[in-house]
């Protein structure tokens, strides 16, 4: 695919349930979910592909970036009461985590399952 | 060895994915006759229409992924032939593919009306040309009051435009939903302006644009031309396999046994694509695995997500959940006093939930399903 020019990026890291650190440079835009599924970093399943429709794009966001997001909507609440591993107050579905320059420098951690 | 696949849909890139991940490392060959990488179809009626999402954006991954995963994909090529006995996909460029395994996830092609000027929605490059006209038309009609009828009548009238809509039974969504979900979509698309027609006749309306949705038919004829068994798509076993034990189908092309519909069936879903390609890879990569996923669907129109989760053909019984004039709701259905189905509105949380207790066999009853207090979460622990 023709690249016109660089699009702009924000550095995202993913961190596993068993440790391991991800980190990817996600185009503004682009959501968390997508950042981890587009460089192939484990841990996020997006089952419907990103439409918060499945709730297995589960995230726990470092709590300093909190602040940074925007508010869950009513669907993503409800999802998040029903995921596979337990909500935390941070949990957040990655779907639904635009990337924006605020974001740089995010720190996720991913559960141990998503199905 | 090598595995072949025809079909660069949600089916066909999920199969080569899912043979990358159970750790399967020969040559793996998509081919797709849309001039692009692998995308997914649900955006193209709902969030692109709707200026809210790139094009771009639906694209699967990107092109340095099939690098990565050492995974070829031939786009804007069409497989034309089949010839079994050599293993052997002819394109129509001429080029040849051969293939240890075969995989059509061919998927199928919208059914078009008999008259001319009819717009249709399915690939990138219609939705392209139909987000173009809808700017360009004044008043829009839509024939058929399916998922993609009524996402795109939703999308149109958002942007403002006069929409009517033209169903040919007596209510909306009619081969997907019951009665009561029926005519609480017919009240949103009314209060927000769009004109519902019901048990409208099949004849072209006027209007500066015409979309139509009636429904999709499987792509079999490569199959067919192969000697495949084709029925009400391509026949495979639960294992996705065809009658030719080299060659399998998945997704919206396969007629496959389903334990959720109790017969054998077509879905037309990308959950049915996604799983369908695991279960096949996985068959592919020497594993036995029987298809026997939950089914699920969704459709996003105006601010009501509705998913369903199960088939819910052949009902006997059904409960309500909720207040459908609250807009939060869901209908459980039930045949022979068991849970088939569950159509949530808004109720994203019991989409989940309704999944896991149909994926264990649940047992609930009309009653405790209608009962608000009646802890369903609870009910997917026992299970």
């Amino acid at each position: 695919m023709p690249l016109f020019g660089k699009k702009e990026t924000a550095s995202i890291t993913y961190i596993s349930h068993s440790g391991v650190v991800s980190r990817a440079d996600v185009p503004i835009g682009d959501s968390v979910m997508e950042g981890a599924i587009k460089n192939n970093i484990d841990g996020i399943v997006a089952e419907c592909g990103g439409n918060c429709q499945c709730g297995t794009c589960h995230v726990y966001v470092e709590p300093q970036f909190l602040g940074r997001l925007k508010p869950i909507q009513e669907d993503e609440n409800e999802m998040l009461n029903t995921t596979a591993c337990p909500r935390q107050p941070n949990s957040r579905l990655g779907c639904q985590i635009e990337v924006t320059k605020a974001l740089d420098g995010l720190v996720v951690h991913t559960p141990l399952t998503q199905v | 060895m090598s595995v072949v696949i025809v079909g660069a849909g949600q089916a066909g890139f999920q199969t080569a994915l899912s043979l990358r991940s159970a750790g399967y490392a020969e040559p793996v060959t998509i081919v797709g006759d849309e001039p692009h990488l692998p995308y997914q179809r649900p955006p193209l009626s709902k969030g692109f229409l709707l200026g809210k999402q790139a094009i771009e954006s639906a694209v699967l991954r990107p092109e340095s992924f099939y690098a990565a995963q050492r995974i070829e994909v031939l786009a804007g090529d069409r497989a034309v032939a089949i010839d079994r006995v050599s293993r052997r996909v002819i394109l129509s460029s001429g080029a040849h593919c051969d293939y240890q395994k075969l995989v059509l996830a061919t998927g199928a092609s919208v059914r078009r009306l008999p008259h001319q000027g009819i717009v249709y929605l399915r690939t990138r490059e219609d939705a392209i040309e139909l987000k173009q006209r809808i700017e360009n038309a004044g008043t829009i009609a839509v024939v058929g009051g399916g998922f993609i009828g009524l996402e795109v009548a939703a999308a149109a009238r958002a942007l403002d435009r006069e929409v009517r809509v033209y169903e040919m039974q007596n209510r909306l969504m009619p081969r997907s939903v019951s009665p009561v979900v029926s005519e609480f979509f017919r009240e949103v698309h009314a209060s927000h302006g769009v004109e519902i027609c019901l048990s409208a006749p099949a004849l072209a309306p006027q209007a500066d644009l015409i979309v139509a949705g009636i429904g999709v038919v499987p792509n079999v004829e490569l199959a067919r031309e192969a000697g495949l068994p084709v029925g009400n798509g391509i026949v495979v076993d639960e294992h996705l396999r065809t009658a030719d034990e080299n060659i399998f189908a998945v997704g919206d092309c396969a007629e496959h046994p389903n334990p959720f519909a109790g017969a054998r069936t077509r879905l037309e879903s990308v959950q049915n694509a996604v799983d369908q390609a695991k279960v096949a890879a996985a068959n592919i990569a020497g594993r036995s695995e029987a298809y026997r996923a939950v089914p699920w669907f969704w459709t996003d129109q105006f601010d009501v997500k509705l998913q369903m989760a199960g088939l819910s053909g052949g009902a006997d019984d059904e409960a309500v959940r909720g207040d459908p004039q609250a807009r939060k709701f869901s209908v459980f259905y039930f045949r022979n006093g068991r849970l088939i189905a569950v159509d949530s509105i808004n109720r994203a949380g019991e989409h989940l939930i309704a999944r896991k207790l149909l994926a264990a066999g649940a047992r609930l009853a009309p009653e405790q399903a209608a009962d608000e207090s009646f802890d369903l979460k609870a009910l997917t622990a026992q299970e």
